[in-house]
């Protein structure tokens, strides 16, 4: 399941349904992304998430059918916030159940990873000092770059 | 007339995230929109040509040379910086 939000969510009301659902599933990964509190002179006050409805949810159950051919697992939930956030906020929650606890270690990392560089979501930092845009990090592509594979190109 | 989307940084650069605009006769692939944005609004080209920048059509993500026509919405995407 993929949802888009609007509002902020609750990892642990969603952390528990997703569990509660989950009949027959030997192991569940979950991954809570929050806004990084900053210290210093000038630090985020807020952050803007924006996306492309119609497109963005596209991209996001490519990752997971990506996931799925890869891995043996059952249920997938990625909960992703967009609007306005706070520092210390959830952004991005990431649930996947499986028979074996390897295929969700696994699978968990390779959607973050995906989410962090082919979702379609940009982020906009907000300071006193003024605003603007995040750039990728290089950290991020190096990551992704684990999981490509012959197959992929 | 043609609807363009700017998102993230390019809404910016281009001063609105939507803009309409007709598509100038043989313009019908994106990478001659481009050229012709670039024209009018040199800082924007050059913004839109950046390799990084990825394209969708009618809410399908398409290539540089895609086909265009008015009556077309042609989304521009910067980098992305979910998750």
């Amino acid at each position: 399941m993929i949802r888009i939000c609007q509002e902020p969510f609750d990892p642990g009301a969603e952390i528990r349904a997703f569990e509660k659902n989950e009949k027959s599933a030997g192991a569940i990964v979950t991954f809570v992304g929050k806004v990084r509190g900053e210290e210093g002179a000038d630090p985020v006050k807020e952050l803007l998430l924006e996306h492309f409805p119609g497109v963005t949810e596209g991209s996001i159950a490519k990752i997971e059918r990506d996931a799925r051919r890869r891995w043996n697992i059952d249920e997938v939930l990625i909960l992703h916030r967009v609007g306005r956030l706070r520092p210390s906020e959830p952004i991005v929650l990431v649930c996947v159940s499986a028979a074996h606890r390897r295929d969700t270690f696994l699978a968990a990392d390779f959607v973050m990873d995906y989410l962090k560089t082919q979702a379609f979501f940009w982020k906009k930092e907000r300071r006193d000092g003024g605003e603007n845009w995040v750039e990728p990090r290089r950290d991020d592509y190096l990551d992704a770059e684990r999981w490509a594979s012959p197959k992929e190109t | 007339m043609a609807r363009l989307l700017f998102f993230g940084k390019l809404g910016d650069i281009a001063g609105a995230r939507t803009r309409e605009y007709v598509l100038p006769a043989g313009v019908d692939v994106i990478d001659a929109l481009i050229d012709a944005i670039a024209r009018e609004d040199e800082t924007l080209g050059a913004a839109l040509s950046e390799k990084s920048v990825r394209f969708a059509v009618n809410e399908t993500i398409a290539a540089r040379d895609a086909p265009i026509h008015n009556e077309d919405e042609i989304a521009f995407l910067p980098p992305v910086s979910g998750g």
